[in-house]
């Protein structure tokens, strides 16, 4: 009995986090559910999974010597699948030296520039996304939790203002696909969730590996809106959200979407 | 009957409605519904309170727009296509409709099949030109509409998504869909 109203007061606390229309942490579902069966085999064996040719590259990459100190990332941090164990889970974060959110990519260029003293990678490149494919593998199987640093609620705040904010000519918010339709059928496709957690990502419609942002930038030409530029800290803002959205699923990382 | 902005021809030839601040649009329409007060509540039309932008003068009557936007009689062959077409039309991605010979068509919407038989031509034409005159929260686009929107594209920006001879064309051709889909 005590039990049954302890579970009672967790469900109402947690869904006094939600604001009206998001989707019930018992709801959230990865877009592989809805998957079809080949996609799903293509994801889970990794000698058929497509991004396993960045992971190796980013394998490589990780302990190559880079920049005017000729540090590698193993250098520092050792063994990858120790030391990036269930990191990638936990991004983007905010972090307090810039005060900015950081995504994994962007990370991975910090260190680039201040640690190595390397040219930063350029977005969506092979090298960038290979690293990025690399460190997130390490995650997979990691439960994703949602970020309580008080420092991140703001951009958490802003991720969910844009998210559901109508826009472009065709007038569409995120939320109104992602929120409210997603199990239906847009021209023949599943509408997914929208979850972050298999990125980067290898989808079949790109032929190739591509990072949130990408999907993002998709989504926002569909709607026929205004990109943002690449750096733009509204990308950042909406992952963060995403991120914290999709709490409590599982990292599939690298996965493979249609 | 309600006519809605005259827009001006700019120099360069290209139709634009007029577009006023926002806070300017507010107020002009509150000293509008003053001045109408008595007509509004005589038309009984809940739909009266939208107003809009659109690149040509339209006269809206109650629920419907009774006149073609163009004055040329739409093309249900032409129509059918562009409903079809994925990047102009846009329609299959949300309605699905009596098109045997496409697959991949949405589901968000109602089927178009029997639209002919709900509608009027006149009610299809004002749904096409302002869906969101009757339910503000709709995921339908507003294809003849080009003020309230937000963050557009620069290609677009300026421009409803559809020309006013396409939309006749639509509107011919969705009068011809007479037969509800079968359940």
């Amino acid at each position: 009995m005590i039990f049954r109203v302890c579970l009672a007061v967790l469900a109402i606390l947690t869904a006094s986090q939600l604001q009206a229309g998001e989707i019930a942490p018992e709801q959230r579902r990865s877009a592989y559910d809805t998957m079809s069966a080949g996609t799903r085999a293509m994801q889970d064996d990794d000698m058929a999974n497509p991004a396993t040719l960045w992971v190796l590259d980013g394998e490589a990459l990780w302990s190559q010597p880079a920049g005017a100190t000729q540090k590698s990332c193993a250098d520092c941090h050792g063994d990858a699948k120790i030391s990036m164990k269930g990191r990638a889970a936990r991004y983007p974060q905010f972090d307090a030296t810039t005060g900015g959110v950081v995504d994994l990519e962007q990370q991975i260029n910090y260190c680039r520039r201040e640690r190595q003293k390397a040219t930063p990678l350029a977005f969506e490149s092979h090298e960038l996304l290979a690293l990025s494919a690399w460190v997130s593998l390490q995650s997979r199987g990691a439960r994703i939790e949602a970020s309580t640093d008080p420092a991140a609620q703001k951009a958490i705040e802003a991720g969910r203002r844009l998210f559901t904010e109508r826009r472009g000519q065709l007038n569409l918010s995120c939320a109104q696909c992602h929120d409210d339709n997603w199990g239906r059928s847009l021209a023949g496709a599943t509408i997914p969730q929208g979850h972050p957690n298999g990125y980067p990502l290898y989808r079949l419609e790109w032929q190739s590996l591509g990072s949130m942002r990408r999907r993002l930038r998709n989504c926002l030409s569909g709607m026929r809106a205004e990109l943002w530029p690449q750096d733009a800290p509204e990308y950042d803002d909406l992952e963060i959200y995403l991120m914290s959205r999709a709490s409590s699923l599982t990292m599939e990382s690298p996965a493979v979407r249609p | 009957m309600m006519v809605v902005r005259t827009p001006s021809p700019r120099p360069d030839g290209e139709r634009v409605g007029v577009r006023a601040s926002a806070p300017l649009r507010r107020r002009h329409s509150l000293a509008m519904s003053l001045f109408l007060i008595i007509p509004l509540t005589l038309s009984l039309s809940p739909l009266a309170r939208g107003e809009g932008t659109f690149p040509a003068r339209i006269a809206i009557s109650g629920d419907s727009i009774p006149d073609s936007l163009t004055g040329v009689a739409g093309d249900p062959v032409r129509g059918r296509a562009i409903v079809m077409d994925r990047q102009v039309g846009l329609c299959l991605l949300c309605h699905s409709g009596p098109f045997p010979e496409t697959r991949f068509q949405g589901n968000l919407a109602p089927d178009l099949a029997g639209a002919g038989a709900r509608w009027s031509e006149g009610q299809l034409r004002l749904r096409m030109v302002d869906a969101s005159r009757f339910n503000p929260d709709t995921i339908m686009p507003s294809y003849y509409r080009i003020d309230g929107l937000q963050h557009v594209a620069k290609a677009y920006a300026g421009k409803p998504l559809l020309e006013a001879q396409e939309i006749e064309d639509i509107v011919a051709f969705l009068t011809t869909l007479k037969t509800t889909a079968a359940k």
